[in-house]
């Protein structure tokens, strides 16, 4: 093997090594922080409570009703007592992680992919379809997003697919404008100038030079936002404009304890209470993504 | 700086413009003849000419771009035309009722959340990582991840049910009533909900900023000139930690907005947010309609004075 040839093949293994290290070394850091491993640990709970709901839950979450127990405490065979129609409220508590999960995740989904096309092209192309699409992310993010949304589910007609579709629809601005600013300022660096006069396609250059170098702040954005959306699916249930009853999800459990709230108090607690854990959860794992994945931002 | 504002006062009014055309264009998909809304429920004999005639004076029998621009054109001279639902009552009389409420509400609110977060953040950050900020750092991941409604209720519960019973009844505490405004207590729990969501959020903003700022040269430079900690603090550091407040303030107005609907809806308060909620479930759209177009101009007007309040107490940045 000749002297330049090893050189080569040296920083062709360093490099390969590097890339490695900086995925691995993203892993050591978020290991190291255990409020955000509990943060994961939790969702995974969670998501194996969603699957598997049919299997966990003790009763029928619609159709089986106890006679004379509507509003019943909590008692050991019925740990959250019974709902305002004497049904399991457990059951149901069960059965609505997998619509928040469900919209949760779904939701950001589609907020994600439209943010990042958007985006993207915004970034890439600047002139005028940056301006056009500049304003119109200005205008979503100033606007009460609740009111878009109450706007938009009462024309649609409340359901799970409204509900998904309306706010992953709505919640693409914030995306957008991250990869916007970032493929701005990568767009002007060498290796992208590199690339065009290699004659490199635009799409090409994009997809394989830009979005990678932009999915970590995406990852950390989407997580951190899985805990709003959920609220938000929740308050639309709650308003009556989300998932219909007799489908059981927080919000729409939270909504039938509002009104017996002084009588029953505790069917509007025990599916807030999973909210807040929910949403604390995603919100842990958003902020240890955030540490490890960059840690300069680190306060 | 007279040309920034001209500048920005032109894309707030195309923000509002875009608004008000997509709010047009979603009422009209919705399902439903608004003639039929106008006549009521129920089984209703009419001739073909009467209906002709109620078409004719709502302007439905019109082609829908002309219907836009009557609607913008009394938008623009301040008549919202009257509600579908509550008979010959202006709309814009039912939004002039509700808001002083909503702004009390809101403007009490994020007073006090200003009131603590402000103090509450510049402590945690000089004594970072000390019992106090890793308890309010507990307090405000807490305030971020707890649904309003459901805060709402639980203080319902709490202060309807439980404080009689293990206080008796108290003078203050025990007159709040849970739902309505029959009194100036109806403000009590709604105001503490909404405080809650804006401390939480401005509290974590005041401690980042003030980490922020005593990093910088200047700061080091007051302490090496040998000024008291208090002088540093109180004129250097906090003066500038202040500044991103103010703009979270204003990128938070939309969110204040979707708030307040919901807190509204729950405590029973006839406030802008309820009377949003209350004519969706109506059809009133003529009211809703309405509504956004104000919200969207509220919304744009405050991004902009915040802009400018920001150009105004900092004096480094000179807008181009």
């Amino acid at each position: 093997m000749t002297a330049p040839e090893s050189t080569a093949l040296n920083q062709q293994l360093t490099a390969t090594a590097d890339r490695r290290s900086e995925w691995s070394q993203a892993w050591r850091r978020f290991r190291a922080n255990r409020i955000a491993v509990g943060g994961l640990v939790v969702i995974l709970l969670l998501a194996l409570m969603a699957i598997f709901a049919p299997f966990i839950s003790p009763y029928d979450p619609i159709d089986e009703i106890f006679r004379g127990m509507r509003g019943g405490s909590p008692t050991l065979a019925h740990p959250f007592g019974y709902d305002h129609l004497g049904r399991d409220l457990l059951s149901r508590v069960i059965f609505g992680t997998r619509v928040a999960l469900l919209v949760g995740l779904l939701a950001t989904g589609i907020a994600v992919t439209l943010g990042v096309v958007i985006g993207a092209v915004a970034g890439y192309l600047g002139s005028w379809e940056d301006t056009l699409i500049s304003r119109v992310i200005d205008t979503l993010m100033a606007f009460p997003i609740i009111a878009l949304l109450v706007v938009l589910a009462a024309v649609l007609g409340p359901s799970l697919v409204t509900t998904v579709v309306v706010i992953g629809m709505t919640g693409w601005a914030r995306f957008a404008r991250v990869v916007r600013a970032d493929i701005m300022s990568l767009k002007a660096t060498d290796f992208v100038t590199a690339a065009r006069a290699v004659g490199v396609r635009d799409w090409r250059i994009i997809w394989r030079h830009l979005l990678p170098n932009v999915m970590g702040p995406i990852i950390v954005l989407a997580t951190l936002g899985i805990g709003g959306i959920i609220i938000l699916e929740s308050a639309l249930s709650f308003l009556g404009l989300g998932i219909r009853p007799p489908n059981p999800s927080w919000g729409g459990t939270l909504s039938d304890g509002r009104a017996f709230i002084l009588r029953y108090p505790h069917i509007a607690f025990f599916p807030g209470l999973m909210i807040v854990i929910t949403v604390l959860a995603f919100n842990f794992l958003g902020d240890g993504l955030r540490d490890a994945l960059d840690p300069r931002e680190r306060d | 700086m007279l040309t920034y504002i001209a500048r920005r006062i032109l894309q707030g009014a195309i923000v509002i413009v875009l608004i008000s055309v997509g709010t047009f264009v979603v009422i009209r998909l919705m399902p439903g003849d608004p003639t039929y809304l106008l006549l009521g429920e129920g089984e209703i004999r009419i001739t073909q000419e009467q209906m002709e005639a109620i078409r004719a004076r709502w302007g439905l029998d019109r082609p829908h771009h002309e219907q836009f621009f009557i609607w913008a054109w009394n938008l623009l001279r301040g008549d919202f035309g009257d509600s579908l639902i509550r008979k010959g009552i202006p709309v814009r009389q039912m939004i002039f009722e509700a808001i002083p409420v909503t702004a009390i509400l809101n403007v009490t609110s994020l007073a006090l959340a200003l009131l603590v977060a402000i103090p509450a953040g510049i402590i945690a950050g000089v004594r970072r990582n000390s019992p106090f900020d890793y308890s309010t750092a507990v307090g405000s991941t807490l305030g971020v991840a707890l649904p309003n409604f459901w805060l709402a209720l639980m203080l319902i519960v709490l202060f309807a049910l439980y404080v009689p019973r293990w206080l008796g009844d108290l003078p203050l505490v025990g007159r709040i009533p849970p739902f309505g405004l029959k009194s100036w207590q109806g403000y009590i729990l709604p105001i503490l909900v909404l405080t809650t969501e804006q401390m939480a959020v401005l509290t974590r903003v005041m401690r980042a900023s003030t980490l922020e700022v005593l990093t910088q040269d200047y700061v080091r430079t007051a302490y090496a000139k040998g000024l008291p900690n208090t002088i540093v603090l109180v004129r250097h550091a906090v003066r500038n930690a202040l500044l991103p407040v103010v703009t979270v303030i204003g990128f938070r107005i939309a969110f204040i907005l979707s708030g307040t609907i919901v807190v509204e809806t729950v405590f029973a308060i006839p406030g802008i947010g309820r009377l949003f909620t209350d004519s969706i479930f109506r059809l009133d759209y003529q009211v809703v309609q309405s509504l956004v177009v104000v919200l969207a101009v509220l919304v744009v007007a405050v991004n902009l004075l915040t802009d400018l309040t920001y150009a105004i107490i900092d004096p480094r940045i000179r807008i181009n």
